[in-house]
């Protein structure tokens, strides 16, 4: 039996096929999930790109910053479907000043853009779509590690820093409803977003600096299915006891300072 | 059969006009989509999914971020269409 089946999914941050919720809700729904699909502003690409799944899903709209978006979720996500049990969160921003070295000049209006946006929300997403997760459920986040600073990410890295402990609170205060929430700390990937901020086109720039011979298990940022897979399987019933945790998919990296001067290359 | 020129600009005057609200009359192969036609980076990725659908033509990333102006999408859907 596929890993998803009879699961009902609501995945945020779809704008392009080379989003990385693109690829998740794909597996979720090859997993045998129903998906609803939320879109942020431009609503008729995200309609287009839904079109493309394997199979057709409803697009709400939702911007995770408007309260009067945040309190009618639930009602507009019922029209197509009476329960959840899942969350994808993929939702990050973080305004030009607050990026690319600016770190030091950066305003509040800026930093608190990016904390609201890439941290808050995941409270404010989460806690709005309770009414329908009465049966418990799987809320999965998007992380890049934050217990390092990287070049160019500045406040998106300390809005992330905050995701990952809105996580831990979010895992303890939902425990007792049977509700995980849980992390996904992924390599580099080219998506548009990592496009966005990084010197080179493909996205490989910044962030990957090394980061395919560093990892032990090499790292390919075009290759988004270990990131997928991930997802699914902590959507999935597979972590019943796993909450507050941030999986690292990152081709082990994260784990490593060096390489032994021993090793064999990365094939 | 292949793309036609002229159908294909018609075609995609029409995206464009429909993704940004530029009026089709406004729009000949020599504008450039960021600095003449106001197409940011999200439109640009519309205009490309709805391209690929309206004229069925893979248009893949690499390919898109070459195409500054409404002419050079022309080309690439003319030649992508009749091969």
């Amino acid at each position: 039996m596929a890993l998803l089946t009879g699961k009902t999914l609501l995945i945020t941050g779809v704008i392009t096929e080379s989003s990385i919720a693109f690829q998740v809700a794909c597996e979720a729904q090859r997993q045998g999930a129903e998906v609803v699909l939320t879109g942020f502003g431009r609503l008729s690409l995200v309609r287009r790109i839904a079109g493309r799944l394997p199979r057709p899903a409803p697009v709400v709209e939702l911007d995770v910053t408007d309260r009067d978006q945040l309190s009618t979720l639930a009602d507009r996500v019922r029209e197509h479907t009476a329960r959840l049990d899942g969350v994808l969160h993929s939702v990050a921003y973080a305004p030009p000043g607050a990026l690319d070295g600016k770190f030091l000049d950066t305003t509040w209006e800026e930093a608190a853009t990016a904390f609201h946006v890439s941290a808050y929300s995941l409270q404010a997403l989460t806690t709005s779509l309770l009414p329908l997760m009465d049966r418990g459920g799987s809320v999965v986040g998007l992380d890049f590690d934050a217990s390092h600073t990287w070049s160019g990410y500045d406040w998106m890295g300390v809005a992330k820093a905050g995701l990952e402990s809105c996580s831990r609170y979010l895992a303890s205060h939902l425990g007792q409803r049977g509700i995980r929430v849980n992390l996904v700390a992924a390599g580099p990937l080219s998506t548009l977003a990592a496009r966005g901020i990084s010197p080179t086109e493909d996205g490989s720039g910044t962030f990957d600096g090394g980061w395919s011979e560093r990892a032990p298990l090499g790292w390919d940022s075009r290759d988004f299915q270990p990131v997928a897979h991930a997802c699914v399987a902590l959507l999935s019933d597979l972590f019943p006891a796993t909450t507050g945790e941030i999986v690292h998919v990152d081709g082990g990296a994260h784990a490593v300072g060096d390489r032994p001067a021993h090793a064999p290359a990365v094939r | 059969m292949a793309l036609q020129y002229d159908d294909v600009l018609a075609g995609l005057a029409e995206i464009v006009h429909e993704v940004v609200g530029v009026p089709t009359s406004d729009i000949d192969p020599a504008k450039s989509f960021t600095d003449e036609l106001d197409v940011d980076s999200l439109s640009m990725v519309e205009v490309i999914v709805a391209a690929e659908e309206h004229f069925g033509v893979p248009i893949p990333d690499e390919d898109a971020r070459n195409l500054k102006t409404v002419g050079d999408a022309v080309d690439f859907i003319v030649l992508a269409g009749g091969a």
